[in-house]
C-alpha cells in the first residue's frame, strides 16, 4: 500500500477527452487491483474529489472514514462507476473505468458492493435475492447457484430465513443478506458504503461478524464506515478524507494513536468522545 | 384514511342543525312548488284536489315532506357508520330511479329489447374496451420504457406519441383513423378503427402513467442491480417492473373503467356497442328515453361490478406490497 496524496507529478490522463485510448490498461508497475490517479469529480460546481491518489493490493482491507460529506462515499462509488469521475485515471482489477468502456458489467460482476439501506429486492425471497445475478448475469445453471446462495446463507448465519421475503427480516439480517448476495457473484472484490449506519445498535455486531469473517477469508474490501473498532482489527490501512481530499492514510496503529494532521485529529476526537 | 377518535355528538342530532335544515329544505320545497305532483296527490284527505290547493297545498306538501326529510336524516343518524352509508346510499339510489317515473317509460318496450342491449351492445362495448386496454397496456409499457431509456430516438418517438395523443380529442382521433386510413389506402372497419383509437388514446395517457409508477421505485434498486452486473434490460424486466406493476395495475383499473364508458364514443362510426343500440333501437318507434335510461343503468351497474374489481385490486396490491416491502 504506497499512496502520493499530495502528488502532482505523473501522468494525469483525462479519461473523458480520450474514449478509445487504454480500454484496458493491463501491467500496472505493481501489483495493485485498484489504482486511483489523481482523480477528480465535480456535481456541478461543488468539487467533491480532489486529486485523489489511492492503490489497493489484493487482499488488502480499506477503511475510509471522514465528516459527511467529505467524499468517502463518492470515492467507492467511482471504483464500480455508479459514478462518473471526469478527470484522472480509475484502474480496477486491469481495467480502466471511463466514460465510453464498453465494459462496465465486466468490472460491476467483479465488484460487489453493500449499501447503507442495503437495497435488497423487495420482490424475491432471500434465496432469490442471493440466485439472482447469477442466473440472470453470469447464467449458471439454477441448481448450481440454489446450492451456492444455501452456503453463503450459512456462511452469513441465516439460513433459515432462505424464503422470507426482505422486509420480513431485521436490519441486521436484511444487511447480511445484502453482502450475501455480493458474494453470489463471487467478486474479486467487495465495496462498503456505511453498512452499519441504517442498524439498530444491536444490531451491528452481527453484520461486522460477518465483514471480520470475510477479511479474514482473504478478501479485498473497502469500507467506509465509522466502526473503528472495526478499523483497528482489520484494516490494513486507514484513509481519512475531509473535503474531499485524502488527508491521511495509514495504518490503524499509527492512525489512531499518532495521526499527523489536525482535522483528523478533531475527527477522532469527535468521533470518540461518547 | 384516518379516522379521529374522539366522538362528537353527531351534527344530524343537534337541534339547532336538523331546525336549520328544516328550514332550507322548506323553502326549497315550498320555491318549487310540488302541489301537484305525486305527492300532493298523497295529501289528497288534507288538502283536498292539489290543483286547487293553491297557496295552503303548496305551504302542506313542502312543510310534510321538510318534516319526513328531517326525521329520516335523523333516525339515520342512529345508525352505525357503514350501515349509514349503506342507508343513504340506497335511499339517493331510489330516489333518483324513481325519478325516471316522469318519463312514463315503457317497460314492455324495454324488456323486448333488452336482451338484444345486453347480448350485442354491452358485449361489443366490453370486448372492445378489453382488448383496447390490453393494447394500450402494452403500448404504455413501451411508452414508458422508451422514455426513460436515455436512448435519444425512442424518447423523441415515446414523447412525441404522448404528447400528440393526449392533445387529440378522443371523438377527433376515432374520425380521424376512421376516415383517415381508407384515405391512405388501409380500409379498415369500424371495430378496429375504434380499437385503434381507443389504444392509441389511452396508450398514451397510460405512458405517463406507468413512468411515473417505473420512476417510484427507489433509486437504490437500480444501483443494487447495476452493481451486481445486470446492463439495463434485464434491470428493467428482473427488478423494477416486478415491483412497478403493483403500483401501476390499480391506476390501469381506472382506466379501464373510465374506457368502457369513452368507448360509447365509437358509437359515431356505427360500431354496434352500447350507445349506438341505444340510439338505433329507439328511433324507430321514438322511445328514446326508454333506450337512454336503460343504456345509462347498464352502464352504471357495469362500472359497479368494475370498481368493486378495482377495489379488490387494489387492497390485494396493497396486502402484497406490505408484506414484501
Amino acid at each position: 500500500m504506497n499512496t502520493t496524496s499530495n502528488s502532482q507529478g505523473g501522468d494525469v490522463s483525462d479519461t473523458s477527452q480520450h474514449g478509445s485510448a487504454a480500454l484496458t490498461a493491463k501491467g500496472s508497475s505493481d501489483d495493485s487491483i485498484i489504482e486511483m490517479t489523481n482523480v477528480n469529480k465535480w456535481f456541478g460546481p461543488l468539487h467533491v474529489l480532489k486529486d485523489v491518489n489511492l492503490k489497493v493490493r489484493q487482499g488488502e482491507k480499506i477503511v475510509v472514514c471522514g465528516p459527511s460529506g467529505s467524499g468517502k462515499s463518492t470515492l467507492i462509488r467511482c471504483l464500480n462507476r455508479l459514478e462518473a469521475h471526469q478527470k484522472g485515471k480509475i484502474i480496477v482489477d486491469g481495467i480502466e473505468l471511463h466514460d465510453h468502456m464498453k465494459e462496465v458489467n465486466v468490472v460491476r460482476r467483479e465488484i460487489g458492493m453493500v449499501f447503507q439501506q442495503f437495497n435488497l429486492f423487495p420482490h424475491l425471497t432471500v434465496l432469490e435475492n442471493l440466485m439472482a445475478a447469477p442466473l440472470w448475469v453470469r447464467k449458471i445453471p439454477k441448481k448450481e447457484a440454489d446450492e451456492t446462495a444455501k452456503q453463503l446463507l450459512e456462511r452469513v448465519k441465516i439460513p433459515e430465513q432462505a424464503h422470507k421475503y426482505p422486509a420480513q427480516l431485521s436490519g441486521g439480517q436484511q444487511q447480511r443478506v445484502a453482502i450475501a448476495r455480493s458474494l453470489a457473484m463471487q467478486p474479486k472484490i467487495m465495496l462498503f458504503d456505511e453498512p452499519t449506519s441504517a442498524l439498530d445498535p444491536e444490531m451491528i455486531s452481527e453484520v461486522l461478524d460477518v465483514m471480520v469473517e470475510l477479511a479474514e477469508s482473504g478478501m479485498t474490501m473497502i469500507c467506509v464506515t465509522h466502526e473503528m473498532g472495526f478499523a483497528r482489527k482489520v484494516a490494513n490501512n486507514v484513509v481519512f478524507m475531509d473535503a474531499g481530499e485524502i488527508i491521511e492514510n495509514t495504518d490503524p496503529t499509527t492512525f489512531f494513536d499518532h495521526p499527523k494532521s489536525q482535522r483528523t485529529k478533531d475527527f477522532l476526537s469527535q468521533i470518540i468522545a461518547h | 384514511m384516518y379516522t379521529d377518535t374522539v366522538i362528537e355528538e353527531k351534527l344530524v342530532h343537534k337541534p339547532k342543525f336538523l331546525g336549520i335544515f328544516l328550514g332550507v329544505v322548506f323553502v326549497i320545497l315550498f320555491a318549487l312548488n310540488l302541489a301537484d305532483t305525486i305527492f300532493g296527490h298523497f295529501l289528497t284527505p288534507v288538502i283536498g284536489d292539489p290543483a286547487q290547493s293553491g297557496l295552503y297545498g303548496r305551504f302542506a306538501v313542502a312543510l310534510v315532506l321538510g318534516i319526513l326529510f328531517t326525521l329520516n336524516i335523523f333516525a339515520i343518524g342512529f345508525l352505525p357508520t357503514p350501515i349509514q352509508s349503506l342507508v343513504v346510499w340506497l335511499e339517493l339510489a331510489v330516489f333518483f330511479v324513481s325519478g325516471f317515473h316522469i318519463f312514463n317509460l315503457s317497460l314492455e318496450f324495454i324488456q323486448s329489447q333488452l336482451w338484444f342491449l345486453l347480448s350485442r351492445g354491452l358485449f361489443t362495448t366490453i370486448y372492445v374496451s378489453a382488448i383496447s386496454i390490453v393494447l394500450a397496456f402494452i403500448v404504455a409499457m413501451v411508452g414508458a420504457i422508451a422514455k426513460l431509456s436515455g436512448n435519444g430516438f425512442a424518447h423523441g418517438i415515446a414523447s412525441f406519441y404522448t404528447s400528440l395523443f393526449r392533445a387529440l380529442p378522443l371523438l377527433l382521433l376515432i374520425y380521424l383513423v376512421y376516415l383517415g386510413l381508407p384515405q391512405m389506402g388501409y380500409v379498415i372497419d369500424a371495430v378496429p378503427a375504434g380499437i385503434l383509437a381507443l389504444t392509441l388514446n389511452y396508450g398514451a395517457f397510460m405512458t405517463e402513467v406507468f413512468r411515473a409508477g417505473i420512476e417510484s421505485i427507489p433509486p437504490g434498486q437500480w444501483e443494487a442491480s447495476r452493481s451486481l452486473g445486470f446492463t439495463f434490460g434485464p434491470t428493467m424486466r428482473r427488478i423494477i417492473l416486478p415491483q412497478a406493476i403493483p403500483v401501476i395495475i390499480p391506476p390501469t383499473g381506472n382506466s379501464f373503467i373510465s374506457m368502457l364508458k369513452d368507448s360509447s364514443l365509437i358509437s359515431v362510426i356505427g360500431v354496434w356497442e352500447l350507445m349506438f343500440l341505444a340510439r338505433t333501437l329507439g328511433q324507430k318507434t321514438f322511445q328514446h328515453m326508454e333506450m337512454l335510461i336503460t343504456v345509462a343503468m347498464i352502464y352504471w351497474a357495469l362500472t359497479i361490478v368494475m370498481e368493486a374489481i378495482q377495489r379488490r385490486l387494489e387492497s390485494h396490491y396493497r396486502t402484497v406490497k406490505v408484506n414484501k416491502a
